[in-house]
């Protein structure tokens, strides 16, 4: 177990290094001189000779990302050319407020997701099961700005039950938590539904319900356990979607988290910024996708280690 | 032998205009094409994403004919006209019509769906019947870029591309290019390495045939069902990340009539005038569960076996 997850590590760390690499190198290729964007119309000619040295611009991109990603390591993303402030402060900020809103959507991605695959298969071609349905249908395919808003409009304008936008504890984070969630437990519910569907058929099941165990004990003892075993694979496309899927909700809820920091960082054409908050989102993807991994291997033990 | 009106394609039902080209499968119900129609069309789902599907494509292309205004005429007095007999949808903070920007929108969603799609579709079975077929450091290659493209939030590495090339709906084309071309190439990579190895690979190469025509004629072409399912999956993902990256800012720019662009323009105003905010994402949800209802219906014609795998 213990070599499989080093494994699993060890093979994390060239895709950090290569997805690391590849938004270094795309955004080094950005036209327009950054430090002509740092001052604006107070350029001169030796001043930006003198910064690009000190900056050391012109040491070949090799050498540059190189110490890049040492200084990353040491908790140093560069200063904001906008803002600034150190991108690491700005990102520490920022990260713990998207963290809270992709932890509310997970809550109520599993929380909803799971028990609605399972009353979906337990009574599949009913009406309870339809509903199921109909409810993942329209969760991947709504858009979450629209979702959003016409949340915003229902629960926090007309029914004044939640507060429309911001963030300041629990209660921001029900309306986007759901917003964010509702396509993962989409997902999750059907997949679930059809997970349970196939174990419930398969031949243990048989065995349990001929021993005369009861339903309950048959749908939660015997076919749960391995019929979850699939829906934690899909945890780790999980993760991806919901960053992403923050970036937008944060927009539309005004949360100040990472995806409203790179959202300004494109519009105000901050590079440091911006590298460093994608490069943080690409880490945690590909951490997400490495835990997701191993906590897979960890449940099914017939996971062969290679 | 074969009793062609028992599996007669068209005739009387009405949402099936696409399958112009079925008819002539008709003759010979035990094809690919026949038979995936028949399982398609059991699919009441199915059958409704494509009436929706068809609808939406008939909307774009006659939308100068079907519109009754035109979608960027401005008309101040008629500010937050709230939706009415003159303006079904109602209209928008400079008094256009929102029935008609929402029409013209499907061009640009449809557009958006198919052509990056295609181009990644291409990109993608490219690359992978390559890397499939000539194994080693080239599959290495290949599939470890498609491992970081993977690994990317798509809307985050549509954002980098977008910030590159300034913002615009070519960037977007080019974006969403970019960032879907690397599961087809998974797909179309697995299927390759056991094609390789089959039969009809060692005849076409026994009679003299290039490493080109094997890998685009022959293994290509037994990737298609696969790819076309992907393809139709990828359209929806494309259409959503289009609206997404319009409503941030960073897609569509003013005074297109994007789907994104027009509820990000109309957000502020959610409370006074929602017709302007839910209009166009209705659009936009209805269309991505049309293309969504097709994917499916697709995918479980070509291969019941795909269920919840792709």
């Amino acid at each position: 177990m213990l070599r499989y997850v080093m494994a699993r590590l060890a093979q994390a760390i060239p895709v950090i290094v290569a997805t690391t690499l590849l938004t270094f190198m795309l955004l080094e290729v950005v036209p327009g001189d950054p430090i002509a964007l740092m001052m604006r119309e107070h350029i001169d000619a030796d001043v930006v000779a003198r910064v690009r040295k000190e900056m050391r611009l012109d040491d070949p991109w090799a050498v540059r990302y190189v110490r890049y990603m040492w200084d990353a390591l040491h908790g140093d993303f560069g200063t904001s050319y906008k803002i600034h402030r150190s991108v690491s402060d700005l990102l520490v900020d920022a990260f713990p407020k998207t963290l809270a809103l992709t932890l509310a959507a997970l809550i109520f991605a599993w929380g909803i997701g799971i028990p609605a695959g399972i009353v979906g298969a337990l009574k599949h071609y009913s009406a309870p099961d339809y509903l199921v349905t109909l409810f993942s249908l329209i969760g991947v395919s709504v858009p979450v700005f629209w979702s959003g808003l016409i949340f915003q409009l229902i629960f926090g304008w007309k029914l004044g039950l939640l507060p429309i936008s911001g963030y300041g504890g629990i209660v921001f984070l029900i309306m986007p938590g759901i917003v964010l969630g509702w396509s993962s437990a989409a997902v999750i519910s059907r997949l679930m539904r059809s997970s349970l569907l196939e174990v419930l058929g398969s031949d243990f099941v048989r065995t349990a319900r001929a021993k005369g165990l009861t339903e309950w004990a048959v749908v939660f003892r015997h076919a749960l356990k391995n019929s979850l075993l699939p829906v934690v694979t899909i945890m780790a496309i999980q993760v991806a979607d919901l960053l992403t899927g923050a970036v937008i909700v944060e927009s539309v809820f005004g949360i100040p988290g990472i995806g409203r920091v790179s959202v300004s960082a494109i519009m105000n054409r901050d590079v440091p910024l911006l590298q460093g908050s994608v490069m943080l989102t690409v880490v945690l993807v590909v951490l997400g996708n490495l835990l997701a991994d191993v906590s897979y291997a960890f449940l099914d033990p017939r996971i062969r280690y290679e | 032998m074969s009793k062609p009106t028992v599996l007669r394609i068209g005739g009387s039902t009405t949402a099936n205009t696409g399958e112009a080209a079925g008819a002539g499968l008709v003759a010979r119900p035990t094809t690919f094409g026949a038979d995936v129609w028949r399982r398609f069309r059991r699919n009441r789902l199915a059958l409704v994403g494509l009436a929706i599907v068809v609808g939406l494509i008939g909307l774009a292309v006659l939308a100068p004919l079907v519109a009754p205004y035109d979608p960027l005429h401005v008309s101040l007095n008629e500010q937050f006209a709230p939706p009415s007999a003159q303006h079904l949808f109602g209209a928008d903070v400079y008094g256009r019509d929102l029935l008609s920007r929402v029409i013209f929108g499907a061009r640009i969603s449809l557009l958006i769906g198919f052509i990056p799609s295609a181009i990644s579709m291409l990109i993608g079975s490219a690359l992978g019947v390559i890397a499939g077929f000539y194994r080693r450091w080239t599959d290495t290659l290949v599939m470890r870029l498609a491992d970081m493209v993977l690994a990317f939030p798509s809307i985050i590495l549509a954002m980098v591309v977008t910030y590159i090339l300034g913002a615009s709906l070519f960037t977007l084309f080019i974006a969403l290019s970019v960032v879907s071309w690397a599961s087809a190439s998974r797909v179309v990579r697995a299927q390759a390495l056991s094609l390789r190895e089959r039969d009809f690979v060692a005849a076409a190469r026994a009679v003299g045939a290039s490493d080109i025509r094997i890998m685009f004629r022959h293994i290509i072409t037994n990737c298609l069902a696969p790819i076309l399912v992907l393809f139709t999956m990828s359209i929806p993902a494309a259409i959503m990340a289009e609206a997404g990256l319009s409503f941030l800012g960073v897609g569509a720019q003013p005074p297109t009539p994007s789907w994104g662009l027009m509820v990000n323009e109309a957000q502020q105003y959610i409370f006074s005038a929602p017709w302007a905010s839910i209009m166009p994402g209705l659009a936009i949800l209805v269309t991505v569960l049309g293309f969504n209802f097709v994917g499916d219906g697709l995918r479980d014609a070509i291969d019941p076996y795909l269920k919840g795998k792709m």
